[in-house]
């Protein structure tokens, strides 16, 4: 009876076509000869350096999937997360912090490192959510504005104190092994490579926040405030508690991004300086391509993931890897666009049904 | 130019997808002539003047303006041909004046200024002709839907169109404006114009028309002369089988107070005057009580001061002897109050949820519906597939068919048969037929009187007189957010009680 909806596939499918095929002219004209070699590299990549290459991937897809997640749950509860940077930085900070300053905790001190990130992340979110909620103030210009004020709150915090700050490197300190998220054994599987437990806990965040939203109470209540919040209200559903509740639980996925990120023992380190890290973005384009189906996003995450590591080996043709940037950037755009064009279809065919 | 037909539609075709919104459809129009085309919802009439308007294109078929075939592409071409059309829900700049409204898009200027006055001159000569008495300076958010009528008549008759099309034109008139459109009508008919109208209120086309086109699933069942026609046959064509269009009830046995108001007071926007005033009233087990009224006076915010989606400034609510004044919205509908609201895309439904998501919409969090959190699916779709089947509710993909995508009738039913289904005591159904066909209005009357007499106190608020005739055990009339009147349907007069619904006439009523 029930029939899957194939259209979202479908148009990100498009929009990857499209990309690769505006990607590859972009390489022939940089650099003729090359081109196709280049081209090779993008689309297998990762391969060509076995199982580490593939550890990468997964290493990259790590944040990408959380933030598209985030990104993704909370624009599916009728709001638009544009400050998952601000909130992954509050993680990564949360996770810095525990991670020098409570070596005390021993074994599960990464865990409480990770749990502070959540709560950070989604304190941050959750300021957001409760302005939207009690004062109708847009949520894209507040978590826009607590990007920067959390970027300058953990500069400031950072700077301030000697147990967190390298003044040497103008950046966090280095944390010990021991705080380190566990490999689990990832990294025999994939020899050389970062990659660690993160891309589980994140695979699996995915998945929770899926069954969320279509199998439970919570997620019904959440989805109907963002589909109709008058609806919303003629059922009895307090659409405030649910706007909070959104995005905190936006801003906890990004805190925990933020947290993995920096506790992955790969040299990462939390420096001080006036950029918003990219990733909370980087979660919107995912998102995007995942049509915010939080299953799709695991996919999508690895796919940005996939194309970003085969840009690296780009270099060996005498590329700049910004092209990789490039490419994927038209995909993100296509997939919007060819996301307009399917709900254009629709809405015509249903104008005819009246 | 010689041809006796205005218009002339042969065998137009349409498919949305796989619906055929209009099928070999021939509609001819005299010169001169007041045409009416009636049908279901969803018949295809719209579609049918849109396609004349420009709006639409149809696969096949042709079009005739004055014998002459014509391609209209877009409502510009259709102006040209002299086509004018009111849709049902007017065009209008509000914060304009009528004059403004009128000229907008074919302005006078001379230099880069506007220049009225020769436009003014000629609107009041056509003003004056029809008796339109209308204040061109008055802005359209000022004057009534009545004059903002007029003003979209104005219009059309500005650009000298001789072919006027009116969708749905007395759906938000008063009584009396009605009947002064009619006349309007008539005398537009005297002047030579052409005349397309949609209806599905027969009163009128009786009234007024030469002739009427029946559509039904988008195909002419018939197109008869009025005058041979009786008012059941009309409706049997339209609808395809009998239709009484009398309710067929016994008299009410009113039991116990169940809704216990008492003067409740709500605020206007500020700076305005009180949307609702100290209205009392008692609807008891058992009873129909209709509030008759025309849209706009207070009508809405009382029920969503009754109903928790609106701040009440005093007064008191009692259900059931429990004060719920200030009750959540979760505590009324889970204390016993069911409510069809007024907007069914506003409120009533989650548009993009299916409808088993939406017929759980106030109850998914019950225990007949969940375990520990989670939705229980198969208990869902079990309590939907029996509401589907005993509303008759039809869908493309059964229970999971996103509501979006369903007809109004069909979305109305989902409102319906969830509300009435839940347990209640009390009904507050607003507008519960607003938009829905002679077969669906009928049904849903049925289910209103059997809510009845199972004794269930039903609150019912609607501007179609004749609804409120037909269920009412009790009618109160609201003018301007106040009760002026109360009165017996088997013996008021519909002329006055048109009378108290204009505000000419009022009652003293301590407890309606």
């Amino acid at each position: 009876m029930k029939k899957i909806n194939f259209t979202p596939l479908i148009s990100s499918l498009l929009a990857i076509l499209a990309g690769l095929v505006i990607g590859f002219l972009i390489l022939l004209i940089c650099n003729t000869k090359e081109a196709v070699p280049g081209f090779l590299t993008i689309i297998m990549g990762p391969f060509t350096h076995g199982l580490e290459g593939i550890g990468d991937v997964l290493y990259y897809a790590t944040p990408l999937i959380l933030c598209g997640t985030s990104v993704g749950f909370a624009f599916r509860t009728g709001l638009f997360n544009i400050g998952g940077s601000g909130q992954y930085l509050m993680g990564a900070f949360g996770a810095v912090y525990v991670g020098l300053m409570c070596e005390f905790l021993g074994p599960v001190q990464w865990v409480v490192a990770l749990i502070v990130a959540c709560i950070l992340g989604g304190i941050c979110g959750g300021i957001t959510g409760a302005l939207k909620a009690y004062f109708n103030v847009n949520e894209v210009i507040t978590s826009i504005m607590l990007n920067y004020i959390s970027l300058y709150f953990v500069n400031m915090t950072i700077r301030g104190n000697a147990m967190l700050f390298n003044p040497a490197r103008n950046e966090s300190r280095n944390i010990k092994e021991v705080a380190e998220v566990p490999q689990l054994g990832l990294d025999k599987i994939f020899s050389g490579s970062a990659v660690n437990i993160g891309i589980i806990i994140a695979i699996v965040v995915a998945i929770i926040i899926y069954i969320i939203l279509e199998k439970t109470v919570f997620g019904y209540e959440l989805k109907a405030c963002g589909f109709n919040k008058n609806a919303s209200r003629y059922a009895g559903i307090n659409e405030n508690k649910s706007i909070i509740y959104s995005m905190i639980i936006a801003g906890a996925i990004c805190g925990l991004a933020g947290g993995i990120a920096y506790l992955s023992g790969t040299g990462k380190h939390i420096e001080i300086k006036d950029v918003i890290p990219a990733e909370g973005f980087n979660g919107i384009s995912v998102a995007l391509l995942g049509v915010s189906n939080p299953i799709a996003i695991i996919f999508s995450g690895l796919f940005i993931a996939y194309l970003t590591a085969g840009g690296f080996y780009l270099q060996l043709f005498h590329f700049s890897k910004e092209i990789i940037d490039i490419i994927i950037a038209i995909i993100i755009y296509f997939s919007a666009f060819s996301l307009l064009v399917t709900n254009i279809i629709s809405r015509k065919s249903k104008k005819g049904k009246e | 130019m010689g041809s006796e037909y205005a218009i002339e539609m042969k065998h137009i075709t349409i498919k949305f997808g796989n619906l055929v919104a209009n099928d070999d459809v021939t509609l001819q129009l005299k010169k001169g002539e007041i045409h009416a085309l009636l049908g279901e919802n969803g018949a295809g009439k719209s579609t049918l003047m849109s396609i004349l308007f420009g709006l639409y294109h149809a696969d096949k078929g042709e079009i005739y303006v004055n014998g002459v075939k014509e391609n209209i592409t877009d409502p510009l071409v259709a102006n040209k041909l002299g086509i004018g059309m009111v849709h049902q829900h007017f065009k209008l700049v509000e914060n304009f004046t009528v004059l403004e409204n009128i000229i907008l898009g074919c302005e006078d200027e001379k230099m880069g200024l506007l220049r009225m006055d020769k436009a003014r001159k000629k609107i009041t000569e056509i003003s004056s002709k029809y008796n339109f008495d209308i204040d061109l300076d008055a802005k359209i958010e000022n004057i009534t839907v009545g004059m903002q009528q007029r003003t979209e008549i104005l219009k059309m008759l500005y650009r000298d169109n001789n072919i006027l099309i009116f969708d749905e034109p007395t759906a938000v008139l008063t009584p009396n404006e009605i009947d002064e459109f009619m006349e309007i009508l008539k005398n537009l008919k005297a002047e030579g114009k052409s005349i397309l109208f949609i209806s599905h209120k027969l009163d009128e086309i009786k009234k007024v028309a030469d002739k009427c086109t029946i559509l039904r699933l988008g195909k002419v069942v018939n197109t008869v002369n009025c005058e041979d026609c009786t008012k059941e046959q009309l409706s049997e064509m339209m609808v395809g089988r009998k239709v009484s269009l009398k309710v067929d009830k016994k008299p009410a046995t009113p039991g116990d107070v169940v809704l216990k108001v008492r003067n409740l007071t709500i605020a206007g926007e500020k700076g305005h005057k009180d949307k609702v005033e100290n209205v009392s009233l008692d609807v008891r087990s058992g009873e129909i009580v209709c509030i008759a009224g025309i849209d706009g006076n207070g009508q809405s915010e009382f029920v969503k001061g009754l109903t928790g989606l609106m701040k009440v400034k005093s007064g008191k609510v009692y259900l059931c002897d429990e004060d719920i004044t200030y009750a959540t919205v979760r505590h009324r509908n889970m204390g016993l109050m069911s409510h069809i609201p007024e907007d069914r895309h506003r409120d009533g439904l989650v548009l993009d949820y299916s409808v088993a998501k939406n017929v759980v919409l106030q109850q998914y969090f019950d225990k007949e519906f969940s375990k520990s959190g989670f939705l229980d699916k198969n208990e869902i779709l079990k309590y939907t597939h029996q509401i589907m089947k005993e509303y008759d509710i039809r869908s493309s993909n059964g229970e999971y068919t996103i509501c979006r995508a369903m007809s109004g009738g069909n979305q109305q039913k989902i409102i319906t048969g969830r509300e009435m289904t839940k347990p209640h005591k009390l009904m507050i159904a607003v507008q519960p037929t607003r938009g829905l066909d002679v077969g669906a209005i009928e049904y849903i009357h049925k289910k209103i009187v059997e809510l009845r007499d199972r004794g269930i106190a039903v609150l019912l608020v609607s501007f179609e007189l004749e609804e409120v005739m037909n269920l009412a055990d009790k009618i109160l009339v609201m003018y301007e957010g106040q009760i002026v009147g109360k009165f017996d349907p088997k013996t008021v007069d519909l002329n006055e009680l048109g009378l108290y619904m204009a505000g000419s006439k009022r009652m003293n009523l301590e407890v309606a």
